[in-house]
């Protein structure tokens, strides 16, 4: 049987969010795994979005190959209160059945709204909805979801009625999404959705007779489950980490992890603030850890560029903080609504002088909550600044985890910090002042004091500074300083590669001959390509890397060692991490070329599959949006 | 032992705790108006009670940045610009510390002028010194914020077409809950300022005259200057807001021709600070946040107590 890939699709105000979120969980509460995949666009009413939810009875990696059930809601300038919309928007008029037919898979299911989408739509968008559905054997089920919702309700309750005829469609319990339902509402507006959302299951068990094979699988979870996204795990990653200041500035997709935390971490017992802008928000928690709280700022590109000074301020004060850095479409402002991997070089070396930081980019929601666990605690033990790097992609997406992976112990302890009795016993200059910046330390840490503290006075410098953090240009002090503030990477380095779980995943046969080598949040996505492409006989397995500095430079040696040639897949039209892979290991530039996407969409495993084979046959195109780069000097 | 033990320590303080047993030379030209400032501050600390160990110094890049370097405390010697955030994130994360924050006029007005708009606003409990020698010293001379419109230097060879930024003024219209103007030639009057400045339950501004002997010839040397407080002609109520603005306007004025007016423009002390008004609201605990990290019987909540939302 194969897996559910349901598409609801709409305008950006219709509830599509929600309500996919509600039919994620019912699944998951069904005893499935669960994805979800969001596409909107940059405005608040109106345009084109989707979400897709794919659930199986296997894990489920990544939002799969197209969809199977397409939920066509209303246009989406039914409802917008300006009149000449579609004149403003010239041919913006999206429509959601007409938008959405092209990545539907053979055999598929389509439930549209006859209220709203009529013959006249599906002229003008010159598309013949018979031909197409016999064609692909689709199933078509034009139902009147407005018409059901105004009779017991009122109509922006079609996305129940909807709901409602999924589940009848596909053979699946109404209870849990019944529950769901109780959970978030309250008298007549629960009783209305509660009436529609049967009448329309009943309606369509009745009415129609069902030849299509697809059912929601049958899935069983030994516990307990909970569905997050990517933003949810960053931010409880950071309140258990002890967390409790956060500074920031509205970008999207950075926004999400912002709003998080601004509103958990007052009842928590900390501090959120919105300041005036991104140079701001870095430079407050710099102040405030600086002061002994542990805090996390973030942005997404643009502002992370004005966050590129407080940046290296930390760096050179040792200062710790933990930026995130949310990915969207650059350059500039570029697409704000849509993921890419452009900002890589970015959140590497942006700010003078040269980079002391740790950077991560976890691959997904489970690994969002790890990472950003572990760049606090290696922040606040090496007194530099960590960022996490994630994706407008991964920030969005659910998926669901056992219960008990987020049930962890709070580490709320503030790193190499000195108690007062322990600063009483620490080496000061003869002047009283505490000896901050000490050469020696093997790791390159030299522990600090906190303001407030007796005895532990010192000058924190942004200026090259002795062991007291008084400026100096003295050239012995500071490559003292400089060499002792570099030992910290390799100490950080060494301690990744000792741990029990390295966050580089290796996927597929270990002795395949090609390689495909892919960073930050589409790894899964190729792990899925793997599949597909051992069973189709090809020998191939791939390495996900999510340590970006220090590099774990032994496990993709090892791995780029033991394959024959390897296919570097990011999403960025500079092959940015194909260099980072060449700059790091100094060789392996022929074995390496590139798979691109930089068109505002993520990699759907069949696009993976497809350039892969470009590799072998050298013949094969690559699919629309994605582009291939051969290895330097062939 | 409590865990920021120096913070609220009762005892007699000497102004020479504050003078630095390292780097004691200065580095400042002869005759610069930021020896003033450090003059007046080290005077006012044993005033207002507290230990170089409870006080954190936060200051920008400039001659004036390099405050935090001959003056013993905890200091930040951050970026261009930006001491303001730093220093009012760490007075959240640690209301029993002294926060000050200094700069020059490119530091604050310049390149800080967002910082400074918004500090204000929100009115966090702190000193904020600003060294107004109405030029960039140390990047050798060019035309600062606060410079008179007509002024020649290297990067304004025909002379500034610009009205120079009225701080005060300024300042007034973003919130600050008191403002003054004092000049380093005027030790006396700059420590009390400093004095009140620091008691003061707010965002504190002092816009502080300082000579620029090297790169500043022309510029006055901030004497002879008349105290406002003093002198009959300016009797306007500080608390008022409009006639503190007209008396400001009027000192702003006055000094780009060349008379200067120094003293208190303007006291608020019935507004709230923002600690106050966010523990008010419950978005900042009652205890010093940073205390908590040190405690080892602190109790502290996890995320999964959020669970529930997501299952
Ligand atoms: C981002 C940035 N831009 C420029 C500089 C160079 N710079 C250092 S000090 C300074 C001007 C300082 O003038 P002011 O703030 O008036 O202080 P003063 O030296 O007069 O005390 C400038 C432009 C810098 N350090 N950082
Ligand atoms: S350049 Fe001007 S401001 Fe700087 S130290 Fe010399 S006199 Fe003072």
């Amino acid at each position: 049987m194969t897996d559910l890939m349901w598409r609801i699709a709409g305008g950006s105000g219709d509830g599509i969010d929600s309500t996919s979120q509600n039919f994620a969980k019912a699944l998951m509460r069904a005893g499935l795994d669960v994805f979800t995949h969001r596409h909107y666009p940059s405005r608040i009413r109106g345009g084109h979005t989707y979400v897709e939810v794919r659930a199986d009875s296997e894990p489920v990696r990544s939002r799969g190959d197209g969809f199977n059930f397409l939920l066509a809601l209303g246009d989406s300038f039914a409802r917008n209160p300006q009149a000449d919309a579609n004149t403003v928007y010239g041919n913006e008029e999206i429509k959601p059945l007409s938008e959405n037919l092209d990545d539907l898979n053979e055999g598929g299911i389509i439930v549209y709204d006859e209220g709203l989408l009529d013959e006249e739509t599906l002229e003008r968008a010159d598309i013949d909805l018979e031909a197409r559905a016999e064609e692909n054997d689709w199933h078509v089920f034009p139902l009147d979801l407005r018409g059901l919702a105004r009779e017991h309700g009122r109509e922006v309750m079609r996305n129940t009625a909807g709901v409602g005829a999924t589940a009848a469609l596909l053979d699946m319990d109404l209870e849990h999404i019944e529950a769901l339902m109780e959970d978030a509402m309250t008298g007549d507006v629960l009783e209305a959705n509660l009436e529609i959302l049967e009448r329309a299951y009943d309606t369509v068990r009745e009415d129609y007779e069902f030849d299509h094979d697809l059912r929601v699988p049958t899935g069983d979870h030994d516990e307990q489950q909970v569905l997050m996204s990517g933003s949810n795990a960053v931010a409880y990653a950071a309140i258990d980490e002890g967390c409790r200041f956060i500074a920031g500035y509205p970008m999207t997709p950075w926004t999400d992890v912002f709003t998080i935390l601004s509103q958990h971490l007052p009842k928590f017992g900390g501090i959120a603030e919105q300041v005036e802008d991104e140079i701001a928000a870095a430079a407050l928690a710099v102040g405030a850890s600086h002061a002994g709280v542990k805090s996390m700022s973030g942005s997404s590109g643009g502002g992370f560029a004005l966050m590129s000074e407080p940046l290296g301020l930390a760096e050179m004060t040792e200062t710790p903080i933990v930026l995130l850095e949310a990915m969207r479409a650059g350059p500039s402002t570029g697409m704000p609504t849509k993921p890419e991997q452009g900002d890589l070089e970015h959140v590497l070396y942006t700010s003078q002088g040269d980079s002391c930081r740790v950077v991560f980019a976890p691959a997904n929601v489970t690994e969002c909550y790890e990472q950003t666990r572990a760049a606090f605690r290696l922040a606040y033990d090496y007194q530099l600044p960590a960022v996490v790097v994630i994706d407008q992609k991964l920030s969005g997406e659910m998926r669901n985890a056992d219960e008990s992976f987020f049930d962890r112990e709070p580490n709320t302890d503030p790193g190499s910090v000195l108690t007062e009795a322990e600063i009483s016993e620490a080496a000061h200059h003869e002047s009283g002042k505490f000896k901050r910046y000490q050469h020696g330390a093997e790791n390159g840490v030299s522990p600090r004091s906190i303001p407030g503290q007796k005895d532990g006075r010192f000058l924190a410098s942004g200026n090259e500074h002795t062991p007291e953090g008084h400026i100096s240009e003295s050239p012995t002090n500071r490559v003292a300083q400089m060499d002792r503030r570099m030992r910290k990477l390799d100490a950080i380095r060494g301690e990744l590669d000792d741990a029990e779980s390295s966050h580089q995943t290796q996927y597929g046969p270990e002795d395949a001959e090609y390689g495909l080598l892919v960073w930050g949040s589409q790894q899964d996505t190729v792990f899925e390509a793997v599949d597909q492409l051992n069973d189709a006989g090809e020998s191939v397995k791939a390495l996900g890397v999510s340590d970006l500095m220090p590099f774990p430079e032994s496990e993709v040696a090892a791995f780029l060692e033991s394959v024959e040639s390897c296919m570097v897949v990011e999403m960025n039209a500079s092959a940015q991490f194909r260099g980072l892979v060449q700059r790091e290991l100094g060789r392996f530039g022929p074995k390496l070329n590139s798979l691109l996407k930089y068109n505002g969409e993520s990699f759907e495993p069949h696009e993976v599959v497809d350039g892969f084979e470009r590799i072998v046959s050298q013949e094969a195109s690559v699919p629309e949006g994605t582009k291939f780069v051969p290895a330097a000097g062939d | 032992m409590s865990v920021f033990s120096a913070i609220g320590e009762d005892r007699e303080i000497d102004r020479d705790e504050f003078t630095p047993g390292i780097e004691p030379q200065a580095t400042w030209c002869p005759g610069c108006g930021d020896f003033g400032v450090l003059k007046a501050l080290k005077q006012a600390m044993p005033e207002i009670g507290r230990t170089p160990d409870e006080t954190l110094l936060v200051t920008g890049i400039g001659c004036s940045g390099k405050l935090s370097s001959y003056f013993e405390s905890y200091g930040f010697h951050s970026i261009h610009g930006r001491s303001l955030p730093v220093a009012r994130a760490a007075k959240l994360a640690n209301p029993g510390l002294e926060v000050i924050a200094a700069g020059g006029d490119g530091d604050g007005y310049g390149i800080g002028g967002n910082h400074f708009m918004h500090t204000a606003r929100e009115n966090h409990d702190m000193t904020y010194i600003v060294f107004n020698n109405e030029i960039f010293g140390l990047t050798k001379g060019q035309t600062s914020p606060t410079s008179p419109k007509g002024h020649k230097s290297k990067t304004q060879p025909h002379g500034s077409a610009k009205d120079p930024v009225r701080p005060m003024s300024l300042s007034l219209a973003s919130g600050s809950s008191y403002i003054a103007r004092t000049a380093a030639v005027n030790p006396n009057q700059a420590k009390e300022i400093l004095v009140e400045a620091m008691e003061h339950d707010g965002f504190a501004h002092v816009d502080f005259l300082t000579q620029c002997p090297t790169w500043n010839k022309d510029a006055k040397q901030y004497v002879p200057y008349t105290d406002v407080q003093d002198d009959d002609e300016f009797d306007f109520d500080v608390t008022d807001r409009r006639e503190a603005a007209d008396a400001m306007y009027e000192a702003e004025s006055r000094l780009h021709e060349g008379e200067v007016l120094t003293g208190r423009f303007y006291v608020d002390s019935e507004r709230p600070s923002y600690g106050e008004e966010k523990r008010a609201t419950e978005e900042m605990p009652e205890e010093p946040l940073a205390e908590r990290y040190l405690d080892e019987d602190a109790e502290w909540e996890r995320s999964a107590d959020l669970l529930h939302h997501h299952r």
